[in-house]
C-alpha cells in the first residue's frame, strides 16, 4: 500500500496543479513540495526494513495475458533512487520558487515536474520489465515538454525536439530489447528476470538484447556519440536542468545499467561495449567543457563526462567497481544540482551565463561563491569532498581492470579525463569567482533569497559529509544499493578520505597538479580552437532530420501521387495478378463437369444486347445521356436474367434501383460538365484495354469454372429447412434477410444511412464558397422543354402516387411470404415520391412532404435496432424474430410476426436515404437554376 | 450454347468494361466504370449459387429442387448498397468539381479557367 501512495503522490499531484493552474504560486509550490515531502516521508518510514534486506512489494493485475501488471517493489537500490528523485524534487521545487519570475505559469511547470517525478519513481519501483518501459517514455516525454517550456523561444522548441527524437528513439530500441529480454528469461517480471543471469547470456538472443537495451540506456544518459541532445537542453529553466539533465533522469540510463547487471554483466562483450562508451564519454566530455564558456554547457559536458564515468565503473563488472559506481551516483547527484543551482543564481543575479564576462563574484556574493567552490570542489575530486572518494574509488577500479588483463590504457586514459576534469572545475570557480571583477549586465549582484540559495547549501553539505563521515551518512546505503545492483552479498565496503598512499592517491595527485598546470596553459590552446569551426553535432543531426524528413517526403508522394488512374490500375493490376497466381499453381481454376442448362433464344437476344450495350456505354465518350440509356439498358438484361434464373426478389430490386440510379446520374450530369474529355494517349489507352481485357477474362472464365462445378452441401439448406417452421415465411430470401442474417442487414441499413447523411453533408454546405460562386455562374448547356412542368406529366404522377403507395404497401405486406420486401417496397415508394418533384418542381413537392429524411434514416435504424433488442427480452438472442397466426374478423388468418417491424425500420433506412441522396441533388440544381433566372430577370430589366 | 456461358461472357464483358472506363481521367467515366463492375460483381456472386429456371426459392413442403436463397439474399443487399455507394460517388464528384472546377481525376492539372472567366 505505501508503494501504491508512493506511486500515485506525483501524478496527483501534477493533475490538481494542472486544474488548479489559475491558483495562486504558493498554492502550486504547496502542493509540489507537499507531494514530494509526503513521498520522501514515505520512503524513510519504508528504509529500515529495504535497507535490512526485505524489500516491499506491491502488484495489481493489469494486463495478466500479456504478462503486464501493476507490479512494484522497493529494493536498496530502488530506495536510493527514489530517494534522490524525491530529495531532490523537493528542493528543486523549492529553488524554483525564487528561481521563476513572477510572470511565469508556475501551475504549469510544476505539473509537468511532477509528471515527471512520477514516471521517475515508476522506473525506479517498477518490479516488470514492460511497466518500466512505459514510465521510461513517460520522462522522455515530460523531459520534452520541460526543456521546451518557454515555449516562444526557438532553441527551447529546439532542444526539446532534440532530446525527445534521441531519447525517444533510444526507448524505441530499448523496447525492442525488453521484449526480447522477457523472452530469453520467460518472464517479464524484473524479480525473476534478475535470477536468470546464466540463462540469458546462454542465449542467441543475447547480443541484440545487450545492444538494444544499451542503446537505450546510452541514449538517456547521454553517452558518446548520443550525447549531443544534452547540452541542447540546456534551454530548459535551470530548476530543470538540475532535476532533469544532472541529478535523476540522465542517471536513469545509469539506473538501467545497475538494475539489469545481475543479468547482462560479466560477458566481454558488456565489458567492451560498456566500459570503453563511458570511458570514451568520460574522455570526451571532459576535454569539452574545459572549453566551453557557458556556464551551463560546462556543466552539461561535465555531467556527460561524469555520467561516462559511472556507466564505465558499471561495465568493469566487478562488484567493487559496482559500488564506486553506486557512491559516485550520490555523490554527483549532490554537487551537480549544487552546481546547477548556483550557475542558476549566477545568472539570475548577473543577467549572463557567460564565464568570461563574470569574475571576482566572491567579494559581492560570498555565500554563493562558498558553496559554488565546494561543490566544485566535490567535481573536481578534492579532499575533504565525497567527489574525492569516488573519484580515488573509480582510478582504483581503472587500475585493477588493467590488472585483469584488460588495456592498461584505461587507466592511462581515466587518469587523464580526471585530470582534465580538474582542469575545467578549476576554471569554472576560479573564473567566477575570483580574479578580475566583471559583474555581466549588473552593477552590484548580491546573494539571492533563502529560497534560491538554501536547496544549494543543503546540497553542499550533503556532498561535504559524504566526504567528511562517508561511512555514517552514505554508508549503509550504499552497501545496500550495491548488494541489489550485483544480486548477492555486497563487498566489504571501507568509504574513507584516507587509504593510505597507494597508485590511487599517485594518480589523484598526478591529475591535481596536472589539471592546475593545463588550466594556466589553456588560454592558447583555446584561441587556436576559436579560430576553428565550431565541432557542433546539431548541425549532424539537422542535417540528418531534413534529409530523413525529405526522403519521407518524396516516399510518400511517390506513392500517393493524386492520380485515381494510378490508384485503381495498381489495384486491379495486383487483383489479377493474384488471379493469374491461382490459376497457375497446381489444381488451378479447371471448370467442372456440372450438366450445363441451354440457353433459349430470347436468352441469346438478351446477352447480345447486353454485350453491345456495354461496348456502347465504353465507346461513347461524347454522348454523355445516350452512355447513361445503354446503362439503362444493361440493367434491365440483368433484371431479366433474374427473372429467368429464379430470382424474383433480385429482379425486382435490380429494375426499381436501377430507375432511381439513373436518375441520380441524369441529375449529377445536369451540373458536371458536358465538355467532351481528351482522349488519353493510344498506349495508355492500349495498357488499358489490355488490363481490361485480362481483368475480363479473368472473371469470366472464374465464373464458369464455378457454374460448372457442383454445389456442395451448404449452409443455404438450412436456411431452406427452417425458414418457414422457424421465420414463419416461404420467401425464403425474404426470411434470410430480415430473421437469419437479420444482424448483417442492420449493418447494411446503418451503412446506407450513413452514405446519405455523407450526401448531405457534402451537398449542403455547396451553395457557399467556391462551390457556390460556380453554381451561381451555371447555366443551361443543353436544350430543354420550354415548359418547366408540363401538366400532362405533373397530372400523370400525381395520380400516380396513391397508387404506387398502395403497391409499395403491398410488396412489403406480402414480402415474408411471395417476392417482395422493405427494400423493394421501399423503393417503389421513393420512385413515386421523386417524381413528384420530378414533374411538380422541388419546391411544390418539398412543401408538401411532412418527414424528412433526417428522422426517416434515424427513426428505421431506431426501429431495426430495437426489434432486435425486444427478443433479449423474451430472454432470446439479438434479432431472435418471433411469429404467430392471428384471426382478426371479416380478414381472416393472418400472421404478424416481428420480423415485419425489423423490414419497416429496413425501409424506411432504404426510403430516407434515397430520398437525401436524389433530393439534396435535386435541390442544388434547381438552387442553380433559380440563381440563373434571378440572373437573367436582372439583366433583361 | 448454354445459359452458364452467357452469364460468364457477360460478367467478363461487363468486368472489362468496367476497368477500363474506371482507368479513364473523368469523374462520370469512373462512375460509369464502377456501375458496369457493380453488375459484373452481383451477377457473379448470384451465380456462385449454380443457375437454376423455374425454382424460385420460395418454400413449400416437399420441394427439394430449388434456387439457392443465400446470394440471393445476399446479392439484393449488395443491389441496394451499390447504389448507395454509387450515389455517394457521384455526389462526390460533383462536389469535387464544384470546388475544383475540374472533373479530372488523373493528378494533372486542367487548363479549366476559374470561375468568372470560362464562358465571358
Amino acid at each position: 500500500m505505501p508503494l501504491m501512495l508512493l506511486m500515485v503522490l506525483p501524478f496527483a499531484a501534477a493533475l490538481m496543479l494542472a486544474l488548479g493552474a489559475r491558483g495562486g504560486r504558493r498554492m502550486h509550490v504547496g502542493i509540489a513540495a507537499g507531494a514530494s515531502a509526503a513521498g520522501l516521508a514515505l520512503l524513510l518510514l519504508a528504509a529500515p526494513a529495504v535497507l535490512a534486506g526485505t524489500p516491499l512489494t506491491a502488484r495489481i493485475a493489469w494486463i495478466p495475458a500479456l504478462g503486464l501488471d501493476l507490479s512494484l517493489w522497493l529494493d536498496p537500490l530502488g530506495l536510493l533512487f527514489a530517494g534522490l528523485i524525491l530529495g531532490i524534487g523537493l528542493l528543486v521545487v523549492i529553488y524554483a520558487q525564487g528561481y521563476l519570475a513572477k510572470a511565469e505559469p508556475t501551475g504549469r511547470f510544476l505539473s509537468f515536474l511532477m509528471l515527471f517525478q512520477g514516471a521517475m519513481i515508476g522506473i525506479a519501483l517498477s518490479n516488470n520489465i514492460l511497466l518500466m518501459l512505459i514510465f521510461w517514455e513517460l520522462t522522455s516525454l515530460s523531459s520534452f515538454l520541460l526543456i521546451g517550456f518557454w515555449r516562444d523561444r526557438a532553441d527551447a522548441r529546439q532542444g526539446a525536439r532534440m532530446a525527445l527524437a534521441v531519447t525517444g528513439g533510444g526507448g524505441l530500441a530499448l523496447i525492442a530489447g525488453m521484449l526480447l529480454l522477457g523472452q530469453a528469461a520467460g518472464s517479464y517480471e524484473l524479480a525473476t528476470i534478475l535470477t536468470r543471469g546464466a540463462v540469458v547470456q546462454a542465449s542467441p538472443l543475447y547480443p541484440a538484447i545487450l545492444t538494444l537495451v544499451l542503446l537505450g540506456a546510452f541514449t538517456k544518459s547521454a553517452q558518446f556519440p548520443f550525447h549531443f541532445w544534452l547540452p541542447h537542453a540546456m534551454a530548459a529553466p535551470t530548476p530543470v536542468s538540475a532535476y532533469l539533465h544532472s541529478a535523476t533522469m540522465v542517471k536513469a540510463g545509469v539506473f538501467l545499467l545497475a538494475r539489469l547487471w545481475p543479468v547482462l554483466a560479466g560477458s566481454d562483450l558488456w565489458f567492451y561495449l560498456v566500459a570503453s562508451t563511458g570511458l570514451v564519454t568520460m574522455l570526451f566530455g571532459a576535454g569539452v567543457a574545459l572549453f566551453r564558456n557557458d556556464l551551463k554547457t560546462i556543466l552539461a559536458y561535465s555531467t556527460i563526462s561524469q555520467l561516462g564515468l559511472m556507466v564505465m565503473l558499471l561495465g568493469f563488472g566487478t562488484p567493487a567497481a559496482a559500488t564506486a559506481a553506486v557512491f559516485h551516483i550520490l555523490n554527483h547527484a549532490a554537487f551537480k544540482a549544487a552546481l546547477f543551482m548556483n550557475a542558476g543564481i549566477v545568472d539570475h543575479e548577473t543577467g549572463t551565463r557567460d564565464i568570461r564576462r563574470l569574475g571576482g563574484l566572491a567579494a559581492l556574493m560570498p555565500l554563493t561563491a562558498t558553496l559554488g567552490t565546494l561543490a566544485v570542489a566535490a567535481m573536481a575530486g578534492l579532499p575533504p569532498l565525497g567527489g574525492f572518494i569516488s573519484k580515488e574509488m573509480m582510478l582504483e577500479q581503472s587500475l585493477h581492470a588493467a590488472q585483469d588483463g584488460r588495456s592498461w590504457l584505461v587507466p592511462l586514459l581515466a587518469t587523464i579525463a580526471a585530470t582534465l576534469s580538474v582542469a575545467y572545475s578549476l576554471r569554472y570557480a576560479t573564473a567566477q569567482f575570483f580574479g578580475r571583477r566583471a559583474t555581466g549586465d549588473v552593477a552590484a549582484p548580491h546573494d539571492p533569497g533563502m529560497a534560491m540559495i538554501g536547496p544549494s547549501i543543503v546540497l553542499v553539505l550533503v556532498a561535504l559529509g559524504f566526504g567528511l563521515l562517508p561511512m555514517t551518512i552514505a554508508g549503509p546505503l550504499v552497501r545496500a544499493a550495491t548488494g541489489a545492483v550485483i544480486g548477492g552479498s555486497p563487498p566489504a565496503l571501507d568509504l574513507a578520505l584516507w587509504h593510505g598512499i597507494n597508485p590511487a592517491l599517485g594518480m589523484s595527485a598526478l591529475a591535481v597538479v596536472i589539471g592546475a598546470l593545463l588550466l594556466w596553459r589553456r588560454a592558447p590552446v583555446a584561441r587556436w580552437l576559436d579560430g576553428r569551426p565550431a565541432l557542433d553535432a546539431k548541425r549532424l543531426f539537422d542535417g540528418a532530420m531534413a534529409a530523413i524528413v525529405a526522403r519521407s517526403r518524396d516516399a510518400s508522394l511517390a506513392i500517393h501521387a493524386p492520380s485515381l488512374q494510378r490508384y485503381l490500375f495498381m489495384l486491379f493490376a495486383v487483383a489479377v495478378l493474384f488471379g493469374i497466381d491461382a490459376a497457375l499453381t497446381p489444381g488451378g481454376l479447371p471448370a467442372g463437369t456440372r450438366a450445363t442448362l441451354p440457353a433459349s433464344p430470347v436468352a441469346v437476344v438478351a446477352w447480345f444486347a447486353l454485350v453491345v450495350a456495354t461496348g456502347i456505354v465504353v465507346a461513347m465518350q461524347r454522348q454523355r445521356f445516350l452512355a447513361l440509356v445503354f446503362i439503362s439498358v444493361i440493367g434491365l438484361v440483368i433484371a431479366l436474367a433474374f427473372v429467368h434464373l429464379s430470382a424474383p426478389d433480385l429482379a425486382l430490386t435490380q429494375i426499381a434501383v436501377e430507375v432511381v440510379t439513373i436518375l441520380l446520374m441524369l441529375l449529377a450530369l445536369h451540373l458536371l460538365p458536358k465538355v467532351p474529355p481528351q482522349l488519353s494517349s493510344l498506349p495508355r489507352r492500349s495498357r488499358d484495354a489490355l488490363l481490361a481485357a485480362v481483368a475480363g477474362i479473368g472473371t469470366g472464365w472464374a465464373a464458369w469454372a464455378v457454374m460448372t462445378r457442383d454445389l456442395r452441401d451448404t449452409v443455404s439448406s438450412f436456411h431452406w429447412a427452417n425458414s418457414y417452421p422457424g421465420g414463419g415465411g416461404t420467401n425464403v430470401v425474404n426470411v434470410t434477410l430480415v430473421d437469419f442474417r437479420a444482424f448483417d442487414t442492420l449493418g447494411e441499413i446503418i451503412v446506407l444511412g450513413i452514405a446519405g447523411l455523407a450526401i448531405y453533408a457534402l451537398l449542403e454546405p455547396a451553395a457557399r464558397g467556391t462551390a457556390g460562386r460556380r453554381l451561381r455562374e451555371w447555366r443551361h448547356d443543353m436544350p430543354h422543354s420550354p415548359e418547366r412542368h408540363p401538366m400532362m406529366f405533373v397530372m400523370a404522377t400525381r395520380l400516380l402516387l396513391p397508387l404506387a403507395l398502395l403497391v409499395g404497401l403491398y410488396i412489403f405486406l406480402r414480402g415474408h411470404n411471395q417476392p417482395g420486401g422493405g427494400f423493394i417496397a421501399a423503393l417503389v415508394v421513393s420512385i413515386a415520391i421523386l417524381l413528384q418533384y420530378l414533374a411538380s418542381g422541388f419546391d411544390w413537392t418539398d412543401d408538401r412532404r411532412r418527414i424528412g429524411e433526417h428522422p426517416l434514416i434515424a427513426v428505421g435504424v431506431l426501429i431495426a435496432t430495437a426489434t432486435g433488442l425486444g427478443s433479449l427480452v423474451f430472454g432470446a438472442r439479438f434479432l431472435t424474430s418471433s411469429f404467430g397466426y392471428f384471426h382478426i374478423p371479416l380478414v381472416g388468418e393472418v400472421e404478424l410476426a416481428t420480423a415485419m417491424f425489423f423490414d419497416t425500420g429496413v425501409a424506411c433506412v432504404v426510403v430516407g436515404a434515397v430520398m437525401m441522396a436524389l433530393a439534396q441533388l435535386s435541390h442544388v440544381a434547381q438552387r442553380a437554376a433559380r440563381n440563373r433566372d434571378q440572373a437573367d430577370e436582372e439583366t433583361s430589366a | 450454347m448454354s445459359l452458364e456461358f452467357l452469364i460468364a461472357s457477360g460478367i467478363a464483358v461487363l468486368t472489362a468494361g468496367g476497368v477500363y472506363l474506371a482507368l479513364r481521367g473523368r469523374t462520370f467515366q469512373v462512375v460509369l466504370g464502377l456501375t458496369l463492375l457493380s453488375y459484373a460483381v452481383n451477377l457473379f456472386l448470384f451465380a456462385i449459387g449454380r443457375l437454376v429456371v423455374d425454382r424460385p426459392p420460395l418454400f413449400a413442403k416437399g420441394v427439394t429442387d430449388y434456387a439457392d436463397p443465400l446470394p440471393q439474399a445476399l446479392v439484393l443487399t449488395a443491389i441496394v448498397i451499390t447504389f448507395g455507394m454509387t450515389a455517394l460517388v457521384v455526389i462526390l464528384s460533383l462536389r469535387s468539381f464544384l470546388e475544383s472546377g475540374s472533373d479530372q481525376v488523373d493528378g494533372i492539372a486542367d487548363a479549366v479557367p476559374g470561375p468568372g472567366q470560362d464562358r465571358a
